[in-house]
């Protein structure tokens, strides 16, 4: 039985399941930067990273080329989420945590809706953006597909991380995250530095949508809903206020999901998020703050 | 006439326009729009439950939809494989779901926020599959099918149904149902708010931490409000099952969970008589919403609209409004003069 067992097999079932972890990762670490900022999770960050994806099939359909349509889009969704956050989010700033969660899911409406009102309901496709061709790693054939999605998804998230890290910019917008009272004194706006994160997460959101879209033979205005689940699902195992949680949380999970998909018979295409978020949930009762994040405490 | 009675009088004035609201608001609208009446009903003593949990103890929950399932199976299984009348499985109902809501409750004894919203919402997830899974309980996607496999435990089937002597159309018995029910379970609430245990629910809510320190139980506290949330869940969907004579894993959605999490947020966290609110509101927004263009995706976008206009008007929900709005009458009368 061991003989017989295809090394070959699980190696390409953990790419292809870093791959789809990785589409998640850019999603999730977009939820945290939002959690971060705003104290909520956004339940609209799926369907602005499918508005997102359609601006992007818009403009290909205008004769840009996909990496051309790319950039553009991302550029686009940071101003969408900048607008979105100073238009809705902001008059709702001192407002019960739930009340901003509950306007995060009028918007899901609203931006589904719109995305129906502006591209009719129909299904379309984009453009594969790499070769479609295998490619030979030590014997074993991946997907030039999955390598890349694998790639552009960690380096966005490096980019992120590097903005955070070493830019002033990131400094003063972590700081606002962490402490808004005493930002405020030392000269940040810190209203802007939550528009700014919500910019951000409107970006990596489209680097997500934009991954998805294209390794699907057609898609529709619901096409981010399922990776939502998914991102949420390894935010939380990473720990939500961590966004190296949430990449490696969503990482784990796809790989996961994948393996029990073609490993395990009754989980089959049906079952495959429900265990995956048992598995989840066995691991949060163990680590009650997720794998990377803090436990929290407060004064009395 | 002292402030003292004046306050009674005003208290017996609201439960007399309540109960004259109650027996004649049918009247007002045909038997189709009773239908309507009766399934705010429905959500409002599912919103009631919710609050009680979100609301007064402070715990998201994101799967009530799944509860609500738990519950409207009860029925259609009871009426479909046993041949219960369908009124007299909403007690197991509500009694059921309370068990599942006890057990759903169990891992919030650990965790805390988002955390305890992603476990009820695995719960919610999970829920269509596992229906679909154990087909020979729940009828697979096909589901239940009352009107044709259990057709004569269906009330007032034949067209009218006679209480106490009263005959009146099938539709008409639902909406007395339904509200029947949710003023026993808003009274029971509101009772339940008002004793200790309301007391120690709102201590859980706002610090834990001081909560222990002051002796209160916190793993019964949390499962209790879990589970008694349940039991509101359970009759919701033991009446829906009543009324749509049908289930299926589409009927309870993880939209549903989300819908009664708008209802209760909008009715305004910690308030009971804002519910009624949040129940009409999230019953008729989707029709009203679909008045406004039928063309592709303009009805979600009012929908959505709607609700963040609502939520950066009252930030608080309509219950934080009717405190607002109340409290400058009942100082005056409640102050010694």
């Amino acid at each position: 039985m061991l003989l017989a067992f295809d090394w070959t097999q699980l190696a390409q079932q953990i790419v292809i399941g870093l791959a789809s972890g990785g589409v998640w990762a850019t999603l999730a670490v977009a939820l945290v930067v939002i959690y971060r900022s705003t104290g909520v999770i956004n339940f609209a960050q799926g369907e602005m990273a499918m508005f997102s994806t359609f601006i992007a099939w818009s403009l290909v359909h205008h004769g840009f080329s996909y990496w051309g349509a790319f950039f553009l889009t991302l550029a686009i969704s940071f101003a969408g989420g900048v607008a979105i956050e100073r238009a809705v989010i902001r008059p709702v700033e001192r407002a019960p945590v739930l009340t901003v969660v509950i306007v995060t899911l009028g918007l899901f409406f609203v931006v589904n809706g719109a995305a129906r009102w502006i591209w009719s309901p129909e299904t379309r496709s984009l453009p594969n953006a790499f070769s479609t061709r295998p490619i030979d790693v030590a014997g074993v054939a991946f997907s030039i597909s999955d390598l890349g999605t694998i790639a552009v998804s960690l380096g966005a998230v490096a980019l992120l991380w590097v903005f955070f890290r070493f830019t002033k910019l990131g400094l003063a917008s972590r700081a606002a995250a962490v402490n808004p009272e005493a930002t405020r004194l030392v000269g940040v706006r810190v209203s802007w530095m939550l528009a700014l994160g919500w910019g951000l997460a409107a970006a990596m959101g489209a680097v997500s949508g934009m991954l998805t879209a294209p390794a699907l033979a057609s898609f529709d205005q619901n096409l981010m809903q399922p990776i939502l689940l998914y991102a949420f699902a390894g935010a939380v195992l990473g720990g939500i206020d961590s966004p190296l949680g949430a990449v490696i949380g969503s990482l784990l999970l796809g790989v996961l999901v994948n393996l029990l998909g073609t490993y395990v018979d009754w989980v089959g295409s049906e079952l495959r998020l429900p265990v995956a978020l048992a598995v989840i949930l066995g691991v949060l009762l163990i680590r009650p703050a997720g794998l990377f994040g803090r436990p929290v405490e407060q004064r009395v | 006439m002292g402030r003292r009675a004046l306050g009674i009088a005003l208290w017996v004035a609201v439960v007399a326009v309540i109960l004259v609201a109650y027996a004649f608001a049918p009247r007002l609208v045909s038997d189709f729009h009773s239908r309507d009446l009766a399934e705010a009903g429905i959500f409002f003593i599912a919103i009631v439950g919710l609050n009680l949990l979100t609301g007064y103890t402070g715990q998201i929950s994101l799967g009530h939809g799944a509860l609500m399932a738990v519950g409207g199976y009860t029925t259609a299984a009871l009426m479909v494989h046993e041949h219960w009348r369908d009124v007299w499985t909403i007690p197991l109902a509500g009694l059921t779901a309370g068990v599942v809501g006890f057990l759903i409750g169990l891992p919030a004894l650990r965790l805390s926020g988002l955390y305890l919203a992603m476990a009820t919402f695995a719960f919610a997830v999970a829920m269509p599959s596992l229906l679909r899974k154990f087909s020979g309980l729940t009828g697979g996607g096909q589901g239940l099918r009352m009107l044709e496999d259990a057709p004569l435990q269906i009330t007032g089937l034949s067209g009218t149904v006679t209480i106490f002597g009263h005959s009146m159309t099938q539709n008409h018995f639902l909406y007395y149902l339904a509200w029947g029910i949710g003023l026993v379970g808003f009274l029971i609430a509101w009772l339940i708010v008002r004793s200790r245990v309301g007391r120690t629910f709102r201590a859980v809510r706002d610090s834990e931490v001081a909560a222990t320190s002051a002796g209160i139980n916190l793993a019964w506290t949390k499962t209790f409000a879990f589970a008694i949330s349940g039991v509101y869940a359970g009759v919701a969907g033991g009446l829906l099952a009543t009324q749509n004579q049908i289930v299926n894993p589409l009927t309870f959605t993880f939209l549903l969970s989300i819908v009664l999490l708008v209802g209760t947020v909008v009715g305004g966290l910690g308030s009971l008589p804002g519910m009624v609110v949040g129940a009409f509101f999230v019953e008729y927004l989707p029709d009203v919403s679909t008045h406004v263009s039928t063309a592709p995706g303009v009805p979600d976008f009012v929908y959505g609209a709607a609700i963040i206009v609502v939520m950066i008007l009252l930030p608080t929900g309509v219950g934080g409004l009717l405190k607002r709005v109340a409290r400058p009458l009942t100082t005056r009368l409640y102050l010694r003069p």
